[in-house]
């Protein structure tokens, strides 16, 4: 066999590496520079974190535990929890960077991590690593986000066309549009913690996306029988500590269950959708007075578990300030009728044109019912206090949207001053303008510590209504008929609180005007009136700051008495309401069952 | 006299296996008589673990099916998903996903020639081309961030774009690697103690190797020309020119040529991947992966790997999470059935040896 000299000899040409210098890093003396993008240890900035969770949960090796530390407590849109990483577990996906909605995790260009504790692999990023922030190298800012940071806009009509009718304005999500929105949100939950009833959002989100919406509507039902009405006007605190809001536009919430919502278009299809278990009657009777959100909450759940309900209506219709406070171009009469409707098929029933103190005693409502519920709201207006108030063409905002929501003529000509800067401000002069007339809003204070919806503000702006902040009404002019002429005002300059509370109007001296008007409409806020409850009653219920003061289940001082909506609750909203009309369920349900016992 | 049969367990734990599996052997003297391919000791049951998993949790673990070469998984699940779901992936994507899976098989084939080398003894070879592998590493960490496990490839393109500047070092690392193969000649293919080793040793037989499943370099090495990127082209392989080496013979030696002209091959096809390149985007986003639902429907794909076709067969029921994910590597066939055949009648210094040459890789046989 030939010899293959040169397969023996070439293998010794290797011995030329000997002289070269070797291509190894001699650590630690020499030191290797991490990519920008390497994915070493977890950082997190504790302060921009919001412990939504949603890293825990992509994590496919159940890496990321959601633990307390100290320093975070819970509040509103922050769980007060952060992430801490089992690097035991951890594959250095960094699919927790990518999907944090917040951007505050990232991955540090840590190669190596030298420590004597053997529970140092328990790594909690940003407590156990506070320099991590000079180190990041792979962020979620970098690539394209995972996450779809943009709404899917609401079609509305257009601003000039909508003051020529009571048309509603928000047009509402198809269903293509709708599973699309609801294919944003993390499922993190963190809106549940602020809704005041605490609905399950996520839950019925997840449902929209997934198509099925009857799977919605149940769950919506399952806290909140007004639903729909909330997903038309609920003031909506969910949406602004959603996760994706750090970034982007949170969910529509609002918007998907109004959209679940409408697609059960009759009472009798609630029904058939909810289909919610009725228990036998328990032969307990309770007695609710106001057809207002929280009364009608609790009137329905009461039913369901067997109560035997009725409220006390004063006017013709329910819903009490969502029937008569909202304009029709936000809540369709309509609407509320069916969402009603359900609720007397369910076993409510409602005594309308019935007002406790007139039609009806208080003594005799007790006599009746073991326990009674008072869910009256705020109806009684606050006054503006100045002269030339109880002139003819001077009017309460709460008045007039109720006259026109159940149609009765109001002549407001063709020039309104609206005076306020909270929602039903915004109603009456969006209203106005549906009503051909020409609407400026004087606010005392700047546009931005307006308490009215900022959606709601951009609306009426864009249907030509004026917005004067800074401005304090000084006295109403009338002709010699005592009827509305003008409107003297002042401008008013922001004083800062020395306190660090929000700023102060203070008139400046001479800069006043007058403005020619038709109508003035104040809206300046509203209070209760009891006057409807015996004295000797009254006397025992205890009040603060014009509102009863209520337990955790919406019981008063008086045992068998609750008190829900307005009068309870500072918060002022109809889902407020809901949650209030919620809770006092269980604390009748606990007063007459346990009495039992 | 028949000569005493002895049991010799090779591994689960033996350098000479390519991972944790086990050859059970049965040996007379030094020849083996049996040889029965034992696995169970890595079990991570990834198929199974995905049908729990949402469809963005997969694409992390599907990587660690292939240590050496992680990147045909993540393909194959891309590839796959974009199929079930109709998904377009942009151009640019298509380029940096063949520069990464032809960056992968040259980081595994200088593993391989490290491993090859080594279970013959030659152990300079493995300090050289491990370390020369780093450079790729390197280049991987700059890219994907991590220098083994990429997790780079997703359905709908890639998940960052490339670095500034990231093309020209890549060409350098090329240059360099490309400068480097004479060394490697000289100290491997050429050196006569390797080619004795690998000539003639773990034939396949050319007629049988299509029945028994064949696929990679072991088949070629039968000379018989079967490349998916050829046969089948994926991404933009049908646009970029290069050849499909086969050598004839079947043994060691065969399949080591062909896997040499390969590297070359690679080198060739990502310098085109870097001129033709086109600007733009690099991902076509899927959806929220909290509710990303892929449609009801299956699709099989195929990547050619390192060590021959690689395929997987997903289904999904239009649900959040995979029905079924299966795989099918090639080691399946070649470190079971392909090797429990032709280690019978090998000399038991040459089970390590063959075994490399196969390119087994255990996590491939027990998904
Ligand atoms: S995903 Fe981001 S914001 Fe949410 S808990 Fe994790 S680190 Fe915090
Ligand atoms: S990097 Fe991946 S494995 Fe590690 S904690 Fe984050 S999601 Fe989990």
């Amino acid at each position: 066999m030939a010899v293959d000299l040169k397969g023996i000899l070439s293998p010794f040409s290797a011995l030329k590496q000997g002289v070269k210098p070797p291509h190894t890093v001699r650590f630690p003396r020499e030191k290797k520079e991490t990519a920008e993008r390497y994915r070493g240890l977890h950082f997190n900035d504790l302060e921009e974190c919001i412990g939504c969770g949603s890293c825990a949960t992509i994590c496919q090796n159940e890496a990321i535990d959601m633990i307390k530390i100290e320093g975070f407590e819970t509040k509103d849109g922050d769980s007060g929890l952060r992430p801490r990483v089992d690097n035991g577990r951890c594959c250095w996906c960094a699919l927790c960077v990518d999907v944090c909605p917040t951007g505050s995790l990232s991955l540090t260009k840590d190669y190596i991590y030298v420590t004597d504790d053997p529970n140092a692999f328990l790594w909690t990023p940003g407590v156990d690593n506070p320099d991590g922030k000079e180190k990041i190298s792979f962020t979620s800012e970098e690539g394209k986000p995972l996450l779809d940071y943009q709404r899917i806009p609401m079609r509305e009509l257009e601003g000039m066309e909508r003051v020529k009718s009571f048309a509603e304005v928000v047009l509402g999500y198809d269903e293509e549009e709708a599973r699309k929105e609801a294919a944003r949100c993390v499922g993190c939950g963190i809106c549940t913690e602020v809704c005041p009833v605490h609905m399950h959002i996520p839950e019925y989100i997840f449902a929209i996306g997934r198509g099925e919406d009857e799977a919605a509507i149940k769950i919506i039902y399952d806290n909140n029988p007004l639903g729909e009405t909330c997903g038309k006007v609920c003031t909506r605190r969910c949406e602004t500590v959603c996760a994706i809001s750090k970034r982007g536009e949170p969910v529509a919430i609002r918007w998907l269950k109004r959209y679940a919502t409408e697609r059960a278009n009759n009472a009798d299809l609630i029904e058939e959708i909810v289909n919610p278990e009725i228990l036998p009657p328990n032969g307990h009777s309770v007695g609710i007075i106001g057809a207002g959100p929280s009364g009608l909450t609790a009137a329905y759940y009461l039913s369901l578990r067997g109560f035997d309900v009725t409220i006390y209506e004063a006017k013709d219709k329910p819903g009490g300030m969502i029937m008569y406070g909202i304009p029709k171009y936000r809540l369709p009469l309509e609407s509320i009728e069916k969402q009603v409707g359900y609720m007397q098929k369910m076993g409510v029933k409602i005594k309308y044109n019935t007002a406790v103190g007139k039609d009806i005693t208080f003594n005799e409502i007790k006599e009746k019912h073991e326990a009674v519920l008072i869910g009256i709201g705020f109806e009684k207006p606050y006054e503006l206090g100045i002269n030339g108030e109880d002139a003819e063409g001077s009017i309460q905002a709460i008045n007039f949207l109720r006259m026109v929501n159940s149609e009765r003529p109001v002549d407001i000509g063709d020039k309104v001053v609206v005076v306020g800067g909270g929602n039903v401000a915004i109603d009456a002069a969006r209203v106005s303008r549906r009503l051909g007339a020409e609407v400026t809003i004087l606010y005392r204070r700047r546009v931005e510590d307006m308490p009215a919806d900022w959606e709601e503000i951009e609306g009426a702006e864009d249907e030509g209504v004026v917005i004067h902040p800074q401005a304090i009404p000084l006295e109403i002019l009338t002709d010699e008929n005592n009827h509305v002429k003008a409107i003297k005002y002042a401008n008013a300059e922001m004083i800062p609180d020395p306190n660090g509370g929000r700023p102060r109007p203070k008139i400046i001296e001479g800069d006043e005007h007058i403005i020619e008007v038709t109508a003035v409409i104040a809206a300046i806020g509203q209070g209760a009136d009891y006057s409807f409850i015996p004295e000797d009653i009254m006397e025992k219920i205890e009040t603060k700051r014009g509102r009863i003061v209520v337990n955790e289940k919406q019981q008063t001082s008086v045992p068998w008495i609750f008190a829900s909506g307005d009068i309870a609750n500072f918060r002022a909203d109809a889902i407020s309401a809901i949650a209030d009309g919620y809770r006092a369920v269980k604390g009748i349900e606990e007063l007459l069952l346990k009495k039992e016992k | 006299m028949r000569e005493k049969e002895t049991t010799l367990y090779l591994g689960p734990q033996h350098p000479g296996v390519t991972g944790n599996m086990m050859v059970k052997l049965k040996v007379a003297g030094d020849t083996v008589v049996k040889a029965e391919t034992h696995v169970g000791y890595l079990h991570r049951a990834f198929e199974k673990l995905m049908e729990v998993r949402s469809w963005m949790q997969c694409f992390p673990i599907v990587c660690r099916i292939c240590v050496p070469e992680p990147d045909p998984n993540e393909e194959n699940l891309a590839r796959a998903v974009e199929e079930i779901e109709g998904r377009e992936v942009p151009e640019r994507a298509k380029y940096i996903r063949v520069m990464v899976l032809e960056l992968a098989r040259m980081a595994s084939i200088l593993l391989w020639m490290g491993g090859q080398s080594g279970s013959a003894g030659l152990y300079t070879m493995p300090q050289w081309s491990v370390g020369d592998r780093d450079y790729i590493l390197d280049l991987f960490e700059e890219l994907t961030g991590g220098r083994v496990y990429h997790m780079y490839i997703w359905p709908g393109g890639v998940r960052r774009d490339l670095p500034e500047g990231f093309e020209d070092r890549v060409l350098k690392t090329l240059d360099y690697l490309e400068s480097r193969l004479p060394d490697y000649d000289h100290l491997m293919f050429e050196n006569a103690i390797f080619q004795k080793r690998a000539k003639g040793v773990g034939v396949i037989p050319k007629e049988k190797a299509l029945e028994w499943g064949v696929v990679g370099p072991p088949l070629r090495g039968c000379g018989i020309k079967h490349d998916v990127r050829i046969d089948e082209p994926y991404e933009v392989y049908d646009k970029l020119d290069f050849i499909v080496p086969t050598y004839e013979g079947g043994d060691v030696w065969a399949r080591a040529m062909v896997r040499r002209q390969e590297f070359e091959q690679s080198i060739s096809i990502i310098r085109q991947v870097i001129e033709k390149m086109p600007k733009g985007d690099y991902y076509n986003k899927v959806p929220n992966p909290f509710n990303w639902i892929v449609p009801p429907g299956e699709a099989y794909v195929k990547t050619e790997s390192v060590r021959g076709e690689f395929g997987y067969y997903v289904v999904s029921d239009g649900s959040l999470k995979p029905r079924r994910i299966h795989v099918r590597g090639a080691a399946y066939v070649h470190g079971v059935s392909l090797l429990e055949k032709i280690l019978v009648g090998a000399n038991i210094a040459d089970v390590s040896f063959i075994m490399n040459s196969l390119g087994v890789c255990p996590p491939e046989i027990e998904r």
